[in-house]
């Protein structure tokens, strides 16, 4: 008998070779061709990792909160690779903490934002008419205030912690999502599927959820990945102009505010948790591009 | 053209108001008595009392934004709880710094990355557009806190070049006006080389190489013009990220500006301060959103013949 033919006992099997490969496979194989987006992709996982095994690499009581005087403005050597504080913390300690904060705060506010500002998005979008214009209209309005400042009024008017933190930057991110998401529900909702769904009776919900949703996950996507990291960013920039985390929890801009005064002689100082907020952003930058690219291949 | 403006001017109105609004409704939310912030030691039941009818602080939500926008009309923004003095006049005093700063980013954005970008878009495959490309990518991802941390260290403090502080003459303007400035650069450098390697491609753009125009002629007067609208989009839609981000700059670089007002206000529970930042801020938004728009329909013909094709 052939070799070839004996490869393949059942009919299935041997469709299996001429089967098509699934949306997720060829956006994903686009995505791996894409070098700058795979580096920016096993960055942000490294960044991840560091982050969950941050207790491993130091612990937090002891070499990120404890003041230890002694050893205080130590540059960078073996035994402190980004060198001690002015407080005589290790600085690479903090910074591991410190991403811990940072994309925690990050994924909760952009969950947020895309939670009440998709929700706000999509009915404005599927519904369109007036109902479509009074909610874009509320949208416009916030969005004469830059983020970083309706962040600040939020937080200065119900105080700086963890929560409000998170709250403040969501719902000054809300109005951006309510516009990608509005957007995109107006791309999906002339498409047949949606008339087909309409026409055996699902409700409305059902339609925005299971039909018109779904098929906009693509943009949806790339927006989350690149406002995570403008949500990083506010964060640090929140807490560097002493309105954010306080210290002494270790969060990149707080470090970096702290460190300022001593950076004339201990410039390195300010290199690490500076060094941290650029690679991270830029690793989701890169990523958000790459994915971007890999979602709909038309734009490149 | 005059009515397309006069008519964006109106629109331009219920929105302020209403932004007004969003701020005034968080701000009603800081905690705390303001009687105790303004009298400090002094502070009785009774002089409490007197100081919050005095300032109507006594009557209901409505009422005090009522009379909060009417004397905002009239230019009036209330008296700071700490200074005693009138919040306008601090605006005044501060609110020029911060134009400046301003004004220097957006020179340093355009002026840089816009010929960069066309450059950089013409000759997309040379070393110079792959330096730029990069350069470009680093730059839209680098904290402008942290850019200008760098610049204060690398030009004032190794080089000693550049004043790292305050805010009197040029050279002090240059240091802020290049941190505020990179990550819009970078944007519009990246805008612009995209959009110019679009329309690059063109038939009318090979006709008139075909027809013999030099060059440089094609690329100034044919392909800019339209490779510019996303430019200008992308401009003005950072006005107001521009704007959020000079309290930043203000913050690293010291300068008296609105920003730092801003940041000293919320720091010491001075609402009518806060409140008078935040909406010169926006109405600032509004107005380079409104120039933005005016821009457009001056480079966009379709825009302009909608309003009475540029007769008025």
């Amino acid at each position: 008998m052939d070799e070839t033919v004996k490869k393949y006992t059942t009919r299935k099997e041997f469709f299996k070779q001429y089967k098509k490969k699934s949306r997720l496979q060829e956006t994903w194989n686009r995505f791996l061709r894409n070098k700058l987006a795979v580096i920016g992709l096993i960055i942000f996982v490294f960044i991840v990792l560091a982050a969950v095994v941050a207790p491993l690499i130091a612990d937090y009581e002891t070499d990120a909160i404890k003041i230890n005087v002694p050893n205080r403005l130590k540059s960078p050597n073996a035994e402190h690779i980004f060198g001690t504080d002015e407080l005589g913390r290790d600085i690479m300690a903090r910074i591991v903490h410190g991403a811990r904060i940072s994309l925690v705060v990050g994924f909760a506010a952009v969950a947020l934002a895309l939670f009440i500002g998709g929700a706000l998005g999509a009915i404005a979008g599927y519904f369109g008419g007036k109902i479509d214009e009074v909610i874009m209209r509320c949208m416009d309005v916030f969005l004469c205030l830059p983020d970083v400042l309706l962040a600040l009024a939020i937080v200065a008017a119900f105080g700086t912690n963890l929560v409000n933190m998170t709250i403040a930057i969501g719902l000054s991110f809300t109005p951006k999502f309510s516009r990608v998401v509005r957007s995109a529900v107006m791309t999906v909702r002339g498409i047949e599927y949606v008339e087909a769904a309409r026409a055996i009776g699902a409700t409305n919900t059902q339609i925005i959820t299971n039909h018109v949703l779904i098929n906009c996950f693509g943009p949806i996507v790339v927006q989350v990945t690149l406002y995570v990291a403008s949500a990083i960013l506010t964060i640090s920039a929140l807490s560097f102009i002493g309105l954010g985390i306080q210290a002494p929890i270790p969060e990149w801009g707080n470090m970096l505010a702290s460190g300022r005064v001593y950076m004339r002689d201990h410039a390195y100082i300010v290199m690490a948790p500076g060094l941290a907020i650029f690679v991270t952003i830029l690793s989701l930058n890169l990523l958000g591009d790459g994915l971007r690219d890999a979602l709909d291949p038309r734009l490149k | 053209m005059f009515r397309f403006i006069v008519k964006r001017l109106f629109a331009m109105i219920p929105v302020i108001l209403a932004v007004t609004l969003v701020v005034f409704t968080i701000m009603w939310f800081v905690p705390g008595d303001p009687t105790n912030i303004i009298l400090g030691n002094e502070w009785t039941e009774t002089a409490s009392a007197q100081l919050k009818t005095e300032l109507g602080l006594d009557q209901s939500f409505l009422v005090q934004f009522f009379r909060y926008t009417i004397n905002l009309v009239q230019g009036d923004f209330g008296m700071s709880y700490i200074t005693r003095a009138p919040v306008g006049e601090q605006l005044m005093a501060r609110f020029p710094n911060t134009l400046k700063v301003v004004a220097g980013a957006m020179v340093f954005c355009v002026g840089v990355g816009v010929p960069i970008g066309v450059y950089s878009g013409v000759k997309p495959y040379s070393l110079f557009s792959n330096f730029t490309m990069v350069v470009g990518l680093l730059g839209v991802s680098l904290p402008i806190f942290w850019l200008g941390l760098l610049l204060i260290l690398f030009f004032s403090v190794y080089l000693g070049w550049l004043p790292s502080s305050g805010l009197d003459g040029f050279s002090s303007l240059i240091l802020p006006s290049l941190a505020l400035g990179s990550n819009y650069m970078a944007n519009v450098m990246r805008t612009t080389r995209s959009s110019m390697l679009e329309v690059i491609r063109q038939d009318y753009i090979r006709t008139a190489k075909a027809k013999g125009v030099n060059a440089r002629d094609v690329v100034l007067k044919h392909a800019l013009q339209n490779a510019m609208m996303p430019t200008v989009t992308v401009i003005g839609m950072n006005i107001g990220a521009l704007l959020g981000g000079v309290v930043l700059t203000e913050t690293v670089f010291s300068i008296p500006g609105t920003g730092r007002l801003l940041v000293e206000a919320i720091n010491k529970r001075d609402t009518p301060t806060v409140l008078g930042c935040l909406v010169i801020m926006a109405v600032c938004v509004a107005i380079s959103n409104l120039v933005v728009d005016i821009v457009y329909a001056y480079m966009d013909p379709r825009i302009k013949a909608q309003y009475g094709g540029g007769k008025d």
